[in-house]
């Protein structure tokens, strides 16, 4: 076991599944000879050469495009989208022709792309560096969405990506790269030196998308979320001092239901929470699908915890992040009887 | 429509429905005018070749010039005979749309030779990524015509499982990719390819299609972009048949450009060829084929020629062209061109020529016959409805199967 950054974590699945499998391609917009804004692919130009790790010109259709023709050729491009706020020119490649290709050809080409993505805010980047774009990946048959949370899930689930037979949309929360986060931007910046999850595997290991993680047992009520709000329900949590379950969802498409609806039918009472704007988010179809299976078990109402349905500001950031103190709002709410 | 002067430029046609047609002003250089470079020559220097029109059949039906591929008289014969076969097949295949036999329906009547002879200068191994109006590539590489109607039909032997509207073919066997619908988002993907088939070692090249209209796409510069940027083994055919739809090519091209001039902006190789002639298609094809081979790099071919028929059975050209246009066209018709070459030739006369259309034509009507007897669209069978849930991807998730369970299959 290693310390590691998420930055590293990622680096380090890529830097595995390339020493591993001469068919693993990883390019994006800076992300050959600099190692990309964010340093995830730091340093595998150097290792495996330019053909391996490259530079791409500013066009994230032409990207999209690229990864799809390799992939239906048999390779495996790992294509860094540099802010998820960016992919928007690449969603007609993922929308109509990556997500489709193994249907529309009756399994005769497939297009097993990783599109990795830093996504979120609390970075202060403004409404343009921001955004929690996944929901509208998980209206798209064909392919996987996944959020890590920290330093080891990256990994595990990065390696997954590369793996698997169909394309995944992977999002990175920009925020969690260099460590935690609690919700309280006053606080000084943790690094994941000191988290458990920080300790991870140098070798090569995977852990399995569809799969979600619970994070804290608990008998008191349950909170489904994923990416950066994982911190801050932990925190609050403890703040309230309540005994909550929490599960961090890891993969949204597809999300594991068995585990959510296990927990709500014993909790009784449930908050989704997402840092998306509210309306048609992912925590909508959570909460729909939740009471479907758990109707009979709820004491209360789903709570649904987002971000508001503007632009991500840059001034006003901590007051559209969806922090402690309306967290804390969620869980008393959620706990009346 | 109203008399008022435009208050900015929309450019239109010259000629409209209750027209007579008329050509007269486009320019049209004489056969064998055009130099044919070394295919290794840097693609700036091809700018004169992306202006003019690259043509090897003369008005008197002879080939001539340096763009001459100077082919065996059996290679014409075989070539004939594909694009005789994709102008039987298109016939029958419109009439049996009119008929109610299919959703719908796409020509490519006119074109033939643009599919037909970059078809046969390519290796069956270098791989297509076509448009819908590139059916000659499948008669060219052998493609079963039951099969290719059983898509159609979208019966239970549709290899695409009834998921595509009809022409909308796949056929990895043959290198052939599958035909989105959503238009030019093939042509970045091709490069992909191509620099894939690079990266493992292969001497594949890859070829492209789109029309006129779908330049103006994003996915056009995109795919030049990378084209150039990685010097791929790519070949990006833009087939200018003069309309997307309704709308004349004046609307993607610019005015006084061309669109193979496009290619010369991002430093390819660009040639402007005549489309309804089968040797200069042939010989652009090659070169450009020698050209990415070689590692030179990708190469922009427009072929210039005319879309005869309706864009699909949706359509209908009264609307917007005058009427006879496709009659006008001062290319000629790319069939007719061969047969006379090879009449000219002595390779060929009218007594085969009708026999040879009479035998596709039968063989055309057999090949449905059998078709329709794996099922109709109408009638069935078709693929099982719980194939509707298959090859979303590699495994059902819980999602799918539950909602295969609810649909009651």
């Amino acid at each position: 076991m290693a310390k590691m950054s998420m930055i590293q974590s990622l680096n380090s699945a890529m830097d595995n599944m390339m020493e591993r499998d001469p068919n693993v391609l990883v390019f994006g917009e800076d992300a050959g000879y600099f190692g990309g804004v964010f340093r995830v692919t730091a340093g595998l130009q150097d290792k495996y050469g330019l053909d391996r790790c490259f530079d791409a010109p500013i066009n994230e259709a032409a990207i999209m495009a690229m990864s799809i023709g390799m992939a239906a050729k048999g390779l495996k491009p790992v294509a860094e989208i540099q802010f998820s706020d960016y992919i928007f020119p690449g969603l007609d490649q993922i929308v109509s022709e990556m997500s489709r290709l193994r249907y529309r050809t009756a399994g005769q080409f497939t297009s097993p792309v990783v599109v990795r993505t830093p996504c979120g805010g609390g970075i202060r980047g403004g409404q343009t560096h921001s955004m929690s774009p996944e929901a509208f990946f998980t209206q798209i048959p064909g392919v996987q969405v996944v959020m890590p949370s920290n330093p080891y899930d990256a990994k595990g689930l990065l390696i997954a990506a590369i793996e698997s037979e169909d394309p995944v949309i992977f999002f990175e929360p920009k925020r969690l790269y260099n460590g935690p986060f609690d919700g309280d931007p006053g606080k000084a910046l943790e690094t994941w030196s000191k988290h458990e999850k920080g300790e991870v595997p140098e070798e090569h290991f995977s852990l399995p998308i569809g799969k979600a993680n619970i994070v804290r047992e608990g008998n008191d009520l349950t909170i489904v979320t994923y990416g950066t709000l994982v911190h801050v329900a932990q925190a609050a949590a403890e703040a309230e001092g309540i005994d909550a379950e929490i599960i961090d969802l890891r993969t949204l498409v597809p999300y594991d239901i068995e585990t959510i609806a296990r927990s709500v039918n014993k909790t009784g009472r449930c908050i989704v929470a997402q840092e998306a704007p509210r309306t048609s988010g992912f925590a909508a179809e959570l909460a729909a699908q939740i009471q479907e299976e758990c109707f009979y078990a709820l004491e209360k109402p789903i709570f649904r915890l987002t971000g508001w349905d503007t632009p991500y500001p840059h001034a006003h950031e901590w007051s559209y992040f969806p922090g402690l103190k309306r967290f804390s709002t969620a869980i008393r709410e959620t706990l009346e009887a | 429509m109203s008399q008022t002067t435009p208050r900015f430029h929309v450019p239109a046609p010259s000629l409209r429905p209750g027209d007579k047609p008329d050509f007269s002003h486009l320019v049209i250089p004489p056969a064998g005018e055009a130099k044919r470079p070394d295919p290794s020559v840097e693609g700036m220097k091809t700018q004169d070749l992306a202006l003019g029109l690259v043509r090897v059949l003369d008005h008197n039906h002879q080939a001539v010039g340096e763009w001459d591929p100077k082919l065996d008289a059996g290679v014409l014969r075989e070539g004939l005979r594909h694009m005789l076969m994709t102008r039987a097949y298109d016939d029958r295949m419109q009439k049996l749309q009119r008929q109610g036999k299919m959703s719908f329906y796409m020509k490519s009547t006119g074109e033939e030779a643009v599919a037909v002879a970059a078809a046969m200068a390519l290796e069956n191994s270098d791989m297509i990524f076509p448009s819908y109006r590139q059916q000659g590539i499948l008669f060219a590489r052998g493609r079963d015509v039951v099969e290719m109607m059983c898509h159609c039909i979208s019966n239970s032997r549709d290899n695409l499982k009834g998921r595509q509207l009809p022409v909308h073919y796949t056929w990895a066997e043959g290198n052939f990719f599958s035909i989105s619908g959503n238009l030019t988002t093939q042509f970045p993907q091709a490069v992909g390819y191509a620099m894939a088939a690079q990266y493992k070692g292969e001497k594949q090249v890859t070829a492209s299609w789109i029309g006129d209209g779908s330049t103006a796409e994003g996915d056009f510069h995109g795919a030049l972009v990378l084209a150039s940027t990685y010097k791929a083994p790519v070949i990006l055919n833009v087939v200018n048949n003069q309309w997307a739809i309704s709308t004349f090519q004046g609307v993607a091209v610019g005015e006084g450009a061309t669109f193979a001039m496009k290619g010369i902006g991002y430093g390819l190789a660009s040639l402007r060829i005549d489309g309804n002639d089968f040797l200069a298609v042939y010989a652009a094809t090659q070169w450009a084929a020698q050209r990415a081979r070689d590692g030179h790099g990708a190469t922009v071919i427009e072929s210039y020629t005319y879309r005869a028929g309706p864009h699909s059975t949706s359509d209908d050209p009264s609307g917007y062209r005058p009427k006879g246009e496709e009659e006008e066209w001062p290319l000629g018709d790319p069939v007719e061109r061969l047969k006379n070459h090879l009449i000219n030739l002595g390779e060929w006369d009218e007594e085969r020529h009708t026999e040879l259309e009479a035998e596709l034509k039968t063989l055309v009507i057999a090949a449905y016959k059998e078709a329709e007897s794996h099922g109709t669209l109408h009638d069935g069978p078709l693929s099982p409805v719980e194939s509707m849930f298959e090859d979303v991807y590699a495994e059902q998730d819980w999602r799918l199967r539950r909602q295969r369970q609810d649909l009651g299959v």
